[in-house]
């Protein structure tokens, strides 16, 4: 599903955030990257949809090197990934559901059937009763669950999560695992960057150190 | 269909955005109508004073007035001479007498006319020439000028060139104007549009993040420019037609002390359109512009 092959990501004037990094993630899987901050974990999930391009190596998905993508194919890549985001990325100036219909406005989602998936999307992250709040009125796990609801709801086959818990106490940290552990549970490969992946039982570990795979 | 169902989505978009902060949509769209006003103005004021030149004197001609006390026969000797030739397409006599009866009747000269001892006028020949290019009435009239019978010469068609080039010139000041403004119509919208792309950055954002691509972003933006545009011509269009009601009355007044008849009219329903068509379509650049430099 997934391939780097030999990966290094340089920023200007001389920081390398990761080096010589080659993994696999096959389909069905449920992979957490963990590693210090700072140690090339975002990095390395925003090169599977082309948020940044790798200065060396190659980036496959699906066996498309996302490296060589034009400007114009990418954002037909990312329609078949589920993004959330460490700082979630919400429209504070739009509803909870206008949030969640927002890729589905993008894929050009015919209208009713947009609005019976989002609402869909957010009964299954326990968000439905506060639809038409906006998001500045929700918890911060509540936040996290509208990101979630938002990557889910045109279904894709791919996850990709930075840090999805991190700003969460214990108790909404384990339920916002559970969400992204149920996607698995249903053939979603699922990715996510954290610092503590003891949330994601049975997951198979990348260890970063300093921009290597260790 | 998808692609008018986006379009139908993002131009509803972009009227909740002119609508959600009305005073930025005011001021726009009143600087827009400002700068298409004064040439659309302009030009439906030429067009109407032009048609009243061309309407007047629009066959040139020349008279040849003769002597004051020449005797009739003097008169028809000359229109003899003119009927003998073969590039006069027409010929109107005007008879002392009956141009002393006109002047009686004219208003106001009545009184001048009754006081005067003797007939002041010539006998007066207007020509029309086969050959209406300025040459040949030239050089007609300046053979004509050479008969003895014949006091003067005159060309009508003088000031009629005259006016036509005066409106000409007004015509490209139009232009020029028309074209600094739709400059300025561009700019205003371009800036607007730039604004907008600032405080909706973390929206284009999100959406190039989640597969969006430019057509999807740019939709709403360009229909935002279109429309601001489009209302800016709505306002001109008003101010337009406001302003030729309230100059119809003045206009006609003076039009008949030169006697004559010029009523201002709004503008028609194909100026119209074309105003509005031509304001939605800059709108719509400056807006393609602004995206084309700030969306990346």
């Amino acid at each position: 599903m997934i391939q780097f092959d030999r990966i290094a990501k340089r920023y200007p004037p001389d920081i390398t955030a990761l080096s010589d990094v080659s993994a696999e993630i096959a389909a069905g899987e449920l992979v957490t990257i963990v590693g210090h901050s700072g140690a090339g974990k975002s990095t390395l999930l925003k090169l599977i949809p082309g948020i940044e391009r790798p200065t060396a190596g190659v980036v496959l998905v699906n066996g498309q090197n996302v490296g060589s993508l034009g400007h114009g194919a990418l954002p037909y890549l990312r329609r078949n990934m589920g993004l959330v985001f460490q700082d979630q990325k919400l429209l504070f100036d739009r509803s909870v559901l206008a949030n969640v219909l927002l890729p589905l406005e993008i894929t050009g989602f015919p209208g009713r059937d947009a609005q019976r998936r989002a609402e869909a999307a957010l009964d299954k992250v326990g968000l439905l009763p506060r639809a038409k709040a906006l998001p500045v009125a929700l918890s911060g796990g509540e936040q996290q669950r509208l990101a979630i609801a938002r990557a889910v709801v045109h279904r894709p086959g791919l996850l990709l999560a930075d840090e999805p818990t991190a700003y969460l106490d214990a108790a909404t940290a384990r339920d916002v695992a559970g969400i992204f552990i149920e996607f698995n549970r249903v053939g979603v490969v699922v990715l996510v960057a954290t610092y503590d992946d003891s949330l994601f039982p049975g997951a198979r570990r990348l260890q970063l150190d300093h921009g290597r795979l260790t | 269909m998808n692609w008018l169902v986006a379009h139908g989505r993002a131009a509803r978009l972009a009227l909740v955005r002119l609508a959600a902060a009305p005073l930025n949509t005011l001021l726009a769209v009143l600087g827009i109508a400002i700068a298409l006003a004064l040439p659309a103005g302009g030009y439906e004021l030429l067009s109407q004073v032009s048609a009243l030149g061309s309407g007047t004197v629009a066959t040139p001609q020349f008279t040849l007035f003769l002597k004051v006390d020449g005797e009739r026969k003097a008169t028809q000797a000359v229109v003899d001479r003119l009927k003998e030739r073969g590039d006069i397409a027409k010929i109107l006599i005007l008879l002392r007498e009956d141009t002393l009866a006109r002047m009686k009747a004219a208003e106001g000269l009545a009184d001048v006319i009754a006081a005067l001892q003797k007939n002041p006028f010539p006998d007066a020949i207007v020509v029309t020439p086969a050959d209406d290019s300025p040459a040949a009435i030239e050089k007609l009239a300046a053979e004509a000028r050479q008969w003895r019978e014949v006091e003067l010469v005159q060309i009508d068609a003088h000031w009629v060139r005259r006016f036509a080039a005066l409106v000409n010139l007004a015509r490209t000041g139009v232009l020029l104007l028309a074209t600094l403004l739709g400059i300025g119509l561009v700019t205003i919208t371009f800036n607007t549009i730039r604004l907008q792309v600032m405080t909706r950055q973390r929206e284009v954002e999100v959406s190039w993040l989640l597969g969006a691509t430019d057509g999807f972003i740019r939709r709403p933006f360009l229909w935002h420019g279109a429309q601001l545009g489009l209302l800016g011509g709505i306002v001109a269009w008003l101010i337009v037609a406001g302003a030729t009601l309230w100059l119809q009355s003045p206009v006609a007044e003076l039009a008949q002390l030169y006697g004559f008849s010029l009523s201002l009219q709004p503008p028609s329903v194909v100026d119209s359109f074309a105003l509005l068509g031509v304001a939605g379509f800059l709108g719509w650049l400056g807006a393609a512009l602004s995206m084309r430099q700030h969306l990346h």
